[in-house]
């Protein structure tokens, strides 16, 4: 005790010492030999060595732009679906449910309690070719006679919408929560309507939880392959299907730590391009 | 017209609700499926046999020990690690603590397959063998910040005064962190320690990249995938469905006793909403 008091500064250095050496040795360290290995050149055969080989870069870029943009469609447009599903929802539970608001926010987070592969392997049941969804499809001609969903971009994304729902739907539910009902009551008083409160009063406070929402949302689903694996085909594979074939299967690993590091890039210049767009001090709440 | 109106939103809820708990109840639904082929896809008849015989199928029960094991083992040690580095960030001021912020954040903003690709060049360069002791690593990795997070919020509006009533009674600094600081702390602790079992139980991405031979629970899911998947599999997935959903009841529960507000009773999952952007865009 007496040598903590001697040097103040020990005390906070013991406390962080075990987290920070962790993160460092097992999350920084690790991105340190990602890059390493992006900039080799060689073959499995004759193995890889380190050559400030650029070239993966690009080569990655121009082979695997089809999957990179689809990746990134497809996560936005999942994310812009669980906004709009889960929007008027979290209001709903925000403003109207009354005493059971625990409840119905445990129903929110529950599919997170399934196994993720196993909730995804839920929708090969309901979207089977002679499950009734299909079935009601066709019947009603919005699906042709052998009209499938399955192995269709419409089921990837469906998919990644449906997993990642609840993260875009807890922080939009923190932000609505917080919204103080004066201000409302107050918006009311000076004879706005219920949309222009709406508009004016609870969609702008709201704004953090959107946001929130946005990148929780996307970031997981930008990277992720489980989806176009079990519910697509090849036709659909995401950037993280090849980043994991060809680490796990094909073992090109100068091209697949590449193709994360692009992964990563674009990701975090998306990340800045959207905190130009809403305003980084709307972004740092 | 009106009358519509007051409707619609209770309607959509439930109609969002049933979107979302339709798959939990098909994976609980067809664990009472009897299928007569290889695939668990369409129903055909139902049988208790799945429950009764859960480890029928081989290495299931091998794989949901191993899942247990790890995540027990990594949960421990995560929650440690990290109600340490929330008590060095907030109760101290030091130079670099901006920086510390930014690396307890910076996992949970990279995307998970990231993470597990660059743990398997980390452990291919370094010539470690990927097996039961790599996936602990990473688990724990990325359940620390999750636990900082968690720990953070509480002891953030934490009222000392409590700590300075034991000191000036006489206690010194261990005596009062043992008996008032953790006991009020143990709730987040727990909270904390919770989401990082579930986490770790539930992970795929990560774990895939450092298995090497060892199989978890999610493993066995994705290897029986490219083949058939048996009903004992969704048997598994419904028994830790409704065990987590019990913890959270007693969890809640347990909150609400222990005279917490209300609003503090939230699930104790996914603590990260507004810290994130933060950590993000800093």
């Amino acid at each position: 005790m007496r040598v903590l008091h001697r040097h103040r500064w020990l005390t906070p250095a013991l406390l962080l010492l075990p987290g920070i050496a962790w993160l460092a040795i097992f999350f920084l360290v690790p991105l340190g030999f990602l890059g390493y290995q992006s900039l080799q050149s060689g073959s499995f055969d004759t193995g890889y060595s380190f050559s400030w080989h650029f070239a993966n870069f690009s080569d990655a870029i121009s082979s695997y732009d089809t999957q990179l943009i689809r990746s990134f469609v497809y996560a936005g447009v999942a994310t812009v679906v669980a906004l709009l599903i889960s929007y008027p929802l979290v209001y709903w539970i925000a403003f109207r449910s009354g005493r059971w608001k625990n409840l119905f926010l445990l129903l929110i987070v529950a599919p997170l309690f399934v196994t993720y592969l196993v909730r995804t392997l839920a929708w090969l049941n309901i979207l089977a070719d002679e499950g009734p969804v299909v079935g009601i499809l066709r019947a009603i001609h919005v699906l042709g006679s052998d009209g499938r969903i399955l192995a269709t971009s419409v089921a990837v994304v469906a998919g990644i919408t449906y997993n990642f729902l609840p993260f875009m739907a807890l922080p939009l539910y923190v932000s609505l929560e917080q919204i103080d009902p004066r201000l409302l009551e107050a918006a009311e008083d000076l004879y706005a309507s219920k949309r222009q409160a709406f508009l004016r009063v609870t969609l702008p406070l709201s704004a953090p939880g959107i946001v929130a929402g946005t990148l929780l949302t996307f970031i997981p689903a930008a990277g992720d392959f489980i989806n176009a694996q079990l519910l697509g085909t090849p036709r659909q594979f995401m950037v993280g299907n090849v980043i994991q074939s060809k680490f796990l299967e094909l073992i090109d690993y100068p091209a697949a730590a590449a193709l994360s590091f692009v992964l990563m890039a674009l990701i975090l210049a998306g990340l800045l391009l959207y905190a130009r767009v809403v305003g980084t001090e709307r972004l740092t709440g | 017209m009106r009358r519509i109106r007051k409707h619609l939103l209770p309607a959509y809820a439930t109609l969002a609700f049933l979107y979302l708990l339709l798959p939990i109840g098909v994976v609980i639904f067809f664990s009472f499926n009897n299928p007569t082929g290889r695939f668990n896809y369409v129903w055909e008849g139902f049988t208790f046999d799945n429950w009764v015989h859960w480890d029928a199928v081989p290495g299931i029960r091998d794989a949901v020990v191993t899942s247990l094991q790890l995540a027990a083992i990594s949960t421990i040690v995560a929650t440690a690690i990290g109600t340490l580095v929330a008590l060095g960030i907030v109760r101290h001021r030091f130079r670099g603590r901006s920086l510390v912020n930014v690396l307890v954040f910076l996992p949970m903003s990279t995307p998970e397959i990231v993470l597990g690709a660059s743990l398997l060049t980390l452990f291919l360069n370094m010539r470690i063998v990927t097996g039961f002791v790599t996936i602990f690593i990473a688990h724990v990795m990325f359940i620390i910040s999750y636990v900082v997070v968690t720990v953070k919020a509480r002891l953030i509006d934490f009222d000392r005064h409590l700590e300075e009533a034991a000191m000036d009674l006489g206690a010194n600094e261990w005596v009062t962190f043992r008996k008032i600081t953790l006991p009020l702390l143990a709730p987040a602790i727990l909270s904390a320690a919770l989401l990082g079992f579930a986490l770790s139980v539930d992970d795929f991405v990560i774990t895939y990249f450092v298995s090497g031979g060892t199989t978890t629970f999610p493993l066995f899911v994705w290897g029986a995938a490219r083949v058939s998947v048996p009903p004992q599999v969704n048997v598994i997935a419904s028994a830790v469905f409704l065990v987590a959903l019990l913890v959270m009841a007693a969890n809640v529960v347990w909150q609400i006793r222990s005279g917490r507000r209300e609003d503090e009773t939230l699930p104790p999952a996914l603590p990260v909403p507004e810290q994130l952007p933060q950590a993000v865009t800093r």
